[in-house]
């Protein structure tokens, strides 16, 4: 998994679920921003037809932040509006450039990643129960 | 042509229990009393359009349509037919009202005085984060195992299905800057995306009924989770950062040729945030009927052919801020009215005396 992967397994993540796999790393320290956490929009645009030219179709709130540890930096962007998210992940991006980079892969990404591929195949699983095939019925000659 | 279709029933009985379970939701279940009290104007809207008066079924239909209103209101003119007529009321006494609520914005001065009552009026429309602070949108998961490709696609191979000649053109934003006309596809396609469902709704249905019509089948209508991706410039990358439910719906229509454009199957396209699915159906007719000219169709006069039409008005906040207002004091305007009328009156009785 690169970095831009888990960034945004992060940023996808729910607050909560990041805050409690975190905890197994011990306290944050506190942060030295580069820049602090920011709340905002991001526009999400689509294509005309699902493949055409792109068009604005709403916005998504966002939160980013950026943060160092000497020469290291540690950037988030996570969907929501939840500050300290955006910290822990930023956090966590830092130490996965650093000396506690297997640890906080077992700890962190790979059950979050996990996590996150178990919803989406329970979801997938429930998709494909409703599955339906349909067969047309001869109409009778009026 | 209409075809009768059988089977499916295990899928059917699967897709209710799912629909069961996220009916239910996280949480305590809420009971029907608290939607009722809690959430009583919309269960007002639900017995007024299911014409039912019946504040706790209103609110049981509600939580049964997960909070769909219009299939709230589907539920409740059902179940309104199954009743048997025990007769007719007298005319009720509404000037003998026990008032909640009474405003003029004719007259300042009425006997009984304005009450404005419980009404949202004058305030300040700003999120409470007191109330509910911190919500996280909760992140729907996407089905990734069978892939399903786009409906389409087999269309076009065959080169029966117009092109959607894609691009990479940074779109206009009606956020950023307000609409001009005539606009753009991918103008009018954000300002669909944001308007109003029963809008757009009764649009749609205007081209079914034969003001502009164009013969949409729905080629494909998909609803899922999709992972929003953002390019961040500081780190040479993009990131997926976010994951978000979408409805679209591509619609197919009939077409048989015009000056520009070869007989072929042309394309609405709706697209919304979260599942709605009335209205991304809607939003693709409203969409195709707009294209009449890139199309070198005839303009009919149809309303849902009529961009300026359409994208005046499909806003509901705008739509309301200025129907609304009119129920704010128009005292001097209205007493100017008043007097008008009155001169117009005297100079007809008047006029009437002077004949007789």
């Amino acid at each position: 998994m690169q970095r831009k992967d888990w960034i945004g397994l992060f940023g996808r993540a729910k607050p909560e679920e990041l805050q409690a796999l975190a905890g197994h790393l011990g306290p944050m320290p506190a942060p030295d921003w580069l820049r602090p956490p920011e709340t905002g929009s991001v526009m999400v645009r689509g294509r005309a037809g699902g493949t055409g030219a792109p068009f604005n179709l709403g916005e998504v709130t966002a939160t980013r932040c950026a943060l160092r540890d000497g020469e290291a930096e540690g950037h988030a962007i996570v969907q929501g509006r939840d500050q300290d998210h955006a910290a822990r992940a930023a956090w966590l991006d830092l130490l996965l450039q650093g000396p506690r980079a297997a640890e906080v892969r077992r700890v962190v990404v790979e059950p979050l990643a996990a996590a996150e591929a178990a919803r989406r195949h329970d979801r997938a699983r429930k998709a494909e129960a409703t599955r339906v095939d349909f067969e047309t019925m001869v109409r009778g000659e009026d | 042509m209409y075809v009768a279709a059988k089977g499916g029933e295990e899928a059917i009985a699967a897709a209710h229990s799912w629909l069961a379970e996220e009916r239910r939701g996280r949480g305590a279940l809420l009971d029907v009393d608290q939607i009722a009290s809690q959430l009583a104007l919309v269960v007002a809207r639900v017995m007024s359009e299911g014409s039912l008066y019946d504040p706790e079924l209103a609110a049981l239909a509600l939580r049964q349509a997960r909070g769909d209103l219009i299939e709230a209101v589907f539920l409740i003119r059902a179940y309104r037919t199954t009743l048997p007529r025990l007769g007719a009321s007298r005319p009720i006494d509404t000037g003998a009202m026990a008032c909640d609520r009474r405003v003029s914005a004719t007259f300042k001065d009425i006997p009984g005085g304005q009450v404005l009552g419980p009404t949202f009026d004058y305030t300040h429309r700003l999120i409470d984060f007191a109330e509910a602070a911190g919500a996280d949108p909760a992140a729907l998961a996407e089905a990734a195992p069978p892939l399903r490709p786009r409906v389409s696609d087999h269309l076009g191979r065959e080169g029966l299905l117009r092109d959607e000649p894609r691009g990479d053109t940074s779109p206009p934003d009606l956020t950023r800057e307000p609409l001009a006309l005539p606009a753009c596809r991918a103008l009018r396609l954000q300002a669909l995306a944001r308007a109003d469902e029963g809008f757009l709704l009764g649009l749609a249905y205007s081209t079914q009924r034969g003001y502009g019509r164009t013969h949409a089948f729905v080629g494909e209508l998909r609803l899922g989770a999709v992972e929003v991706e953002i390019d961040l410039p500081e780190l040479g990358f993009s990131v997926a950062f976010a994951e978000i439910s979408v409805t679209e719906c591509e619609t197919v229509n009939q077409f048989t040729g015009s000056k520009t454009e070869p007989p072929q199957f042309t394309r609405g396209y709706g697209l919304t945030l979260g599942a709605c699915e009335r209205k991304a159906i809607s939003m693709s007719l409203v969409d195709r009927a707009l294209q009449w000219r890139e199309l070198g169709e005839d303009f009919v006069g149809a309303p849902a052919q009529d961009e300026e039409f359409v994208l005046a008005h499909a806003d509901n906040i705008q739509a309301t801020g200025f129907l609304e207002h009119i129920k704010l004091p128009h005292y001097v305007d209205f007493q100017a009215e008043l007097e008008l009328i009155r001169r117009l009156r005297r100079a007809a009785a008047q006029t009437r005396e002077a004949a007789e």
